[in-house]
């Protein structure tokens, strides 16, 4: 066992390893500090500020809990990315998995776990036939795939918009909010506190972590597991590498490209469950926007692997949670908007140059072996 | 007679392997001068070197007698070197004057001067009789066409000092005769001519002075009426050279492939491949020769499933025209793709899940529908034992290995599920000496076992070798049917232009 | 020729169906004014798509750098005027444009990654920004800059009313269309939208055309950048710098988007406007698309798509007419299907004809938020039908490294 160990874990490869990530986080503090100190405040007073907010218990629970739809997301994302593919219209396809799932769902009342499981069937339902459209076109019209989904995104919209304010529509009194009617509690998933209490972890204030938590644990489980470890999994990653040899080798690709698409779809409308089922119970006008675009940051920062996805979505969390902290020191809370930013910028360009160091260490390692 | 060009104890290291190490040449106008030497023995990046597309780590090179620095190829073009390279560097979509005026395009005011360009061009094609029509899509040329444009691309560039690089490699003797006669023309009007190839009987054709370049360094320069072709190759090799040649009939009673009428139709145009029929027994080498670009890829992807056709493709007496690709692998045919790395690799994943690939369906590789990575890996293990595969462990990366060691482990993993059937695409393509007669090795061991093989390979003494049969495809059909043992170079040369 | 013939057919069509419905938005001058405005943002997206990917980089941040186009375009706009404000959009969408070329092409990142992360990054720093200029009080709000001055319109004279050194020509071609004759007014009334109160940059942006034209065509340059989209070691083996024609095609790309999201802001608009872009750098591409990568056809692209969001904006009665023009278009496409032997094809064109016309009749007005979703639906929709072969550069997308190697 020994033996297995040194050799993943040599100084090298552990150095190339974290080399990308560090060299993408410095770069990026730099840059978010450059931006402080543009609106004339401390960068080291904003750090520490954020830091400090961000650790605290009440802060963490919200940090999972923002990263929860993140992470179900880019890993809707990652799916295709993996095959070649991109699917940017997860945000148009978790909108409709989420309101189709609240309007249907709160249509009848089931024993609890079953509820949820129909919500989620739903959900993955909604997301899969809207990623279908554009799954189609790509198969049979040769469609490029990151316009149609992007299209599609803004159709998303549009169509929800429509489908709330005319028909799935419940009036509230006294308020201007337009949702649909309240999932009853057989539908909702308690939050994870009662667990929590049990290691000793208190209340806070802002709620407890959302019981989907572990749903995103388990999907992260199964995403690894399928895509290095099943022959599917490698399918789908020989038509991203070269897609002409996974033809030669037997992969149909059409098929491939459709079950890809379709699948990332229906992933992608449960990412807009979380919320939904932990805490609003309904879908409204204020649903939360933009899951879908930080979402393909977040796929790409933690480069499509469900470790590397975990922590970028974790990442991404604290910064925005972290950030509230500058509005009380009168910096701009949107800085976290550039720190994401240049985060994703540094990392995808270190990967690449990372991935060409690595290369060129292995030739002349195999000529070291060679002359041997 | 002046030294045209010279070049001085060069040496050219890369990453792990040194290139070129001590190589001096000398090269007169009004001559042509062959550099030989295998695969991978460094002729081609001297040459890189002398066209300025790399920087040599020492030595020295004079052109004319002055001492030159070539800091890109601008620079050798101005020092009046044009090189035709092997692998055709041409834009499809670009007419030939397009191709031709690339980087040196003529002017006037802020535009270009296309008519100035085409005269000049035609000009230059009828005095050096390399007629062509400038206004054709690169696309729409044949292979004898395209070198053309590219000796045309040199030419209108003002060059006297030529580098052909392996021009005779992808030509039918009548082409290499055009060629020569072209050569001719060139070292009568006073320039210099490099030419590098392996094939020594034509080097000695047309070459007047010869340069053995072995693993890196010159180990011999001599006149070409001096030496015997057999001299050279030793010079070239060291030792010994291997032969293709199979011994004995292995052929078996059960017919393994059998084609009936398999065409492939094409819109607009003639059929792809048309009406191929012929059957393939058990322990048999079919050998199909043809220049490229006359149905031989096609024929392939048919057999594979990889395109539609009709007519009928029968395996182990039932038919498979029905089944997918994978389904074909499957039963037990394998293939080794023309193309190495787009074909068959994932250059930036390591050989073990390399070995995956094409076999994702079965043992010893899966275990129902997951996979077995330890399993994987001992396979990969054994194949690189057994095929003699170069390379430090199964988690190198496909792309650290060599030419000749990707194929041997693409070789070695087709085998190792012993197909009935195995169709092998230029198996032998680009890969030096050593490797070549490891892998002609393995399938005549396989021959003799049972396989059967279908062979297609522009490399004639290979067809001729290794060969059973031999059929011969022009414009998508078999046109004649050969006995190698009584067949020569020539022979099929003709018949593969359809002079014959 | 023939692009005139059809050109003069789909008038046609639009006047009957104009007749038919009465929804005089069809054919006015104001939709048509407004086609032709709203198309160049289209134009000039799709214009720094060609460039780009002519030189063999595929360029998905289009929306980002017009994004920042027309951010610039608010911020200088409103303090400088709006030429100024142009020229600003057209260096902050260059600034773009070089983030994403020494991704791409000196760092050799997949394309399509380094443009939607160009898109993610713009999006965020403008909302930044922008709550930085809200919070120092120079911004009314912290999505919108201030308002900027127009840029003045002009006409043909005589035809289209316009106005050269203070006189006012004669407007025959209003006339005409003010005499509501069939067909005549209506091709009138197009034609006066088109050439009639056209503000100045619409009139160079539009003759970019032309020139992107022949500079790729006819000159060294544009034959230099071509190559390197096509076969980039065939062009360094003939000496041309592959690694700086790419930069100039990428950066070249992200000027004209710049200009095209400024132009949203100054021309369109009258200041800058969080979501002013609404995926108008997607469009172009497709526009680009559309016209297979030459400059003829992305322009009838982006006049298609432009046509599309201009009558979204106007009446929507008219989008309701459209349906109508939908169901001739399938007709005709079925037609054609029918007579090249593609039976199934033409069934299929026949019962989505078919299903339109019903749609038509059994709904009476669109409701709003599905109307602004014209220009997508018209989008994906010419996208899917108008699957010809296209003939991208031969080596667009393929990350390029000196000496070949990868």
């Amino acid at each position: 066992m020994s033996n297995t160990f040194t050799r993943k874990f040599t100084p090298s490869k552990v150095g190339l390893a974290v080399a990308a990530p560090l060299a993408a986080a410095f770069f990026s503090i730099l840059v978010s500090s450059l931006a402080v100190i543009a609106s004339k405040k401390s960068p080291v007073e904003a750090f520490k500020a954020m830091w400090e907010y961000g650790t605290e218990a009440g802060s963490l629970m919200e940090i999972v809990n923002t990263a929860t739809p993140y992470y179900i997301a880019a890993i809707a994302i990652a799916v295709t990315f993996r095959a070649g593919l991109f699917n940017i219209g997860v945000e148009g396809q978790l909108r409709l998995g989420a309101l189709f799932s609240c309007y249907i769902g709160a249509m009848f009342v089931l024993p609890p776990v079953l509820h949820v499981a129909v919500v989620f069937i739903i959900a993955m339902t909604f997301g899969g036939l809207w990623a279908a459209i554009a799954a189609y076109l790509k198969v049979k019209r040769g469609v490029n795939e990151v316009i149609s989904t992007i299209m599609l995104n803004a159709l998303a919209g549009g169509l929800s918009a429509y489908l709330l304010s005319k028909h799935f529509a419940v009036v509230e009194e006294g308020s201007n909010n337009l949702q649909t009617k309240e999932l009853p509690a057989s539908a909702q998933i308690p939050d994870l506190m009662p667990l929590l209490r049990k290691i000793g972890i208190e209340d806070q204030p802002g709620g407890g972590v959302y019981g989907m938590f572990f749903v995103a644990v388990a999907l992260g489980l199964i995403f690894w597991f399928v895509v290095n470890r099943t022959r599917f999994g490698f399918e789908l990653r020989a038509s991203g590498l070269n897609p002409i040899a996974a033809r030669v080798s037997g992969v149909n690709s059409k098929r491939m490209t459709f079950l890809a698409l379709v699948i990332s779809g229906a992933i992608a409308g449960l990412s807009g469950l979380p919320t939904v089922l932990g805490e609003t119970h309904t879908y409204n006008l204020g649903f939360r926007a933009g899951i879908g675009f930080s979402a393909i940051a977040v796929a790409l920062l933690g480069r499509n692997s469900a470790g590397g996805m975990a922590i970028s979505a974790l990442l991404f969390g604290f910064l925005e949670v972290s950030s509230r902290a500058l509005e009380l020191i009168d910096i701009a809370p949107e800085t976290y908007v550039i720190m994401q930013g240049s985060i994703l910028l540094s990392s995808v360009v270190a990967y690449e140059v990372v991935r060409r160091f690595k290369l060129t260490l292995q030739s002349k390692e195999l000529a070291k072996v060679v002359q041997a | 007679m002046s030294v045209a060009v010279e070049l001085r104890h060069i040496t050219k290291r890369f990453p792990g392997v040194i290139a070129n190490k001590d190589v001096s040449i000398k090269v007169e106008s009004g001559t042509v001068h062959a550099l030989v030497g295998e695969n991978g023995a460094g002729k081609s990046t001297v040459m890189k070197i002398l066209y300025g597309m790399q920087r040599p780590d020492s030595g020295e090179i004079l052109v004319n007698g002055k001492e030159v620095h070539f800091k890109n190829p601008n620079d050798a073009i101005d020092s009046g070197i044009g090189m035709v390279h092997q692998h055709f560097m041409l834009a499809d979509n670009f007419t030939v004057l397009e191709n031709i005026i690339l980087g040196s395009e003529p002017k006037h005011g802020a535009t270009i001067d296309f008519a100035a360009a085409r005269t000049k061009i035609v000009e230059m094609a009828t005095q050096y009789g390399l007629e062509i029509n400038p206004d054709v899509l690169v696309e729409e040329l044949g292979v004898g066409q395209r070198q053309r444009v590219e000796i045309l691309k040199v030419l209108f560039r003002g060059a006297n000092i030529l580098i052909f690089d392996e021009p005779t490699a992808v030509l039918v003797p009548q082409e290499v005769d055009d060629l020569f006669k072209a050569l001719e023309g060139l070292r009568a009007q006073g320039m210099a001519v490099i030419f590098i190839s392996h094939k020594l009987d034509e080097v000695l054709r047309v070459a007047d002075e010869v340069t053995v370049v072995r693993q890196g360094s010159t180990v011999a320069e001599v006149k070409s009426k001096d030496v015997t072709a057999r001299e050279l190759a030793e010079l070239m090799v060291g030792s010994e050279l291997p032969k293709p040649s199979t011994l004995g009939h292995t052929r078996r009673e059960e017919v393994t492939l059998a084609l009936k009428s398999v065409s492939i139709p094409a819109a607009g145009s003639r059929d792809l491949i048309s009406n191929i029929t012929f059957n393939l027994h058990a322990g048999e080498v079919v050998g199909i020769a043809g220049v490229e670009g006359n149905g031989q890829a096609e024929l392939v992807e048919a057999i594979m499933g990889l395109r539609e056709y009709t007519g009928s493709i029968e395996f182990q007496g039932s038919s498979i025209d029905s089944l997918s690709v994978a389904h074909r692998h499957d039963l037990g045919i394998g293939l080794i793709p023309e193309d190495r790395q787009r074909q068959s690799l994932m250059m930036t994943s390591p050989l073990w899940e390399n070995r995956i690939l094409g076999h994702q369906r079965s043992k010893p590789v899966m275990r129902g529908f997951v996979i077995d990575k330890k399993a994987t890996i001992e396979s990969t293990r054994t194949i690189m034992q057994e095929f003699d595969v170069r390379a430090p462990g199964p988690d190198t990366l496909a792309a650290a290995l060599s030419g000749g060691n990707q194929q041997k482990f693409i070789v070695g993993r087709e085998m190792s599920k012993a197909p009935a059937l195995l169709v092998a695409s230029h198996p032998t393509r680009g890969v030096d000496v050593g490797a070549q007669g490891a892998i002609w090795d393995v399938l005549r061991k396989a021959r003799e076992k049972g396989m059967a093989i279908v062979l297609i390979s522009a490399d004639l003494e290979e067809l001729i070798g290794m060969s059973d049969r031999l059929l011969v495809m022009l414009r998508g059909t078999i046109t004649a049917e050969l006995d190698p043992a009584k067949t020569t170079p020539e022979q099929l040369g003709s018949a593969m232009t359809g002079a014959a | 020729m023939k692009i005139l013939r059809y050109a003069v057919m789909l008038v046609f069509v639009l006047a009957s169906i104009r007749l038919i419905t009465g929804a005089s938005d069809l054919t006015s001058t104001g939709t048509a004014s407004a086609a032709l405005l709203l198309s160049v943002p289209i134009v000039l997206a799709a214009l720094g798509g060609l460039f780009s990917e002519r030189a063999g980089v595929v360029n998905i941040g289009l929306e980002g750098m017009m994004i920042m186009g027309a951010w610039a375009g608010g911020l200088i706009g409103s303090q400088h005027g709006p030429w100024a404000g142009l020229l600003a959009a057209v260096v902050f969408g260059s600034v773009g444009a070089l983030l994403h070329a020494i991704a791409t092409v000196t760092f050799g990142v997949d394309h399509v990654v380094s443009g939607v992360a160009i898109n993610i990054i713009a999006a965020g720093l403008v909302r930044y920004l922008s709550t930085l200029m809200y919070k120092s009080g120079a911004w009314p709000g912290p999505a919108q800059s201030p308002g900027i001055e127009t840029i003045p319109v002009n006409g043909l004279p005589i035809l289209s009313g316009g106005q050269f050194f203070g006189w006012k020509s004669p407007d025959l071609l209003g006339s005409i269309a003010n005499l509501k004759w069939f067909f005549i007014s209506d091709l009138a009334s197009i034609l006066r939208g088109l050439t009639g109160d056209v503000s100045y940059v619409t009139m160079v942006a539009i003759a970019f055309v032309p020139l992107a034209y022949f500079i790729l065509w006819r000159t060294a340059f544009g034959l230099r950048l071509r190559s390197a989209g096509e076969a980039p070691v065939a062009a360094e083996s003939l000496g041309v710098n592959v690694y700086a024609m790419k930069y100039a095609g990428v950066l070249i790309s992200g000027g004209l988007a710049g200009l095209g999201g400024g132009f949203l802001a100054i021309v369109a608009a009258s200041n800058y406007q969080e979501n002013q872009v609404a995926g108008r750098g997607y469009i172009g591409l497709a526009a680009l698309l559309f016209g297979n990568y030459r400059p003829g056809g992305l322009l009838a692209g982006a006049g298609l798509f432009g046509f599309a969001d201009a009558l979204q904006l106007r009446d929507s009665a008219a989008i309701h007419a459209l349906l109508l023009f939908i169901v001739v278009i399938l007709a005709f496409v079925a037609f054609k299907k029918f007579r090249s032997g593609k039976q199934i094809g033409a069934v299929i064109s026949l019962v989505a004809a078919g299903l339109t016309l019903w749609f038509f009749f059994a709904v009476d007005e669109l409701p709003g938020q599905l109307v602004t979703m014209t220009p997508y639906i018209a989008t994906i929709l010419v996208m899917a039908l108008a699957s010809q072969r296209l003939r991208m550069p031969a080596a667009d997308g393929i990350p390029y490294r000196r000496g070949g190697l990868r």
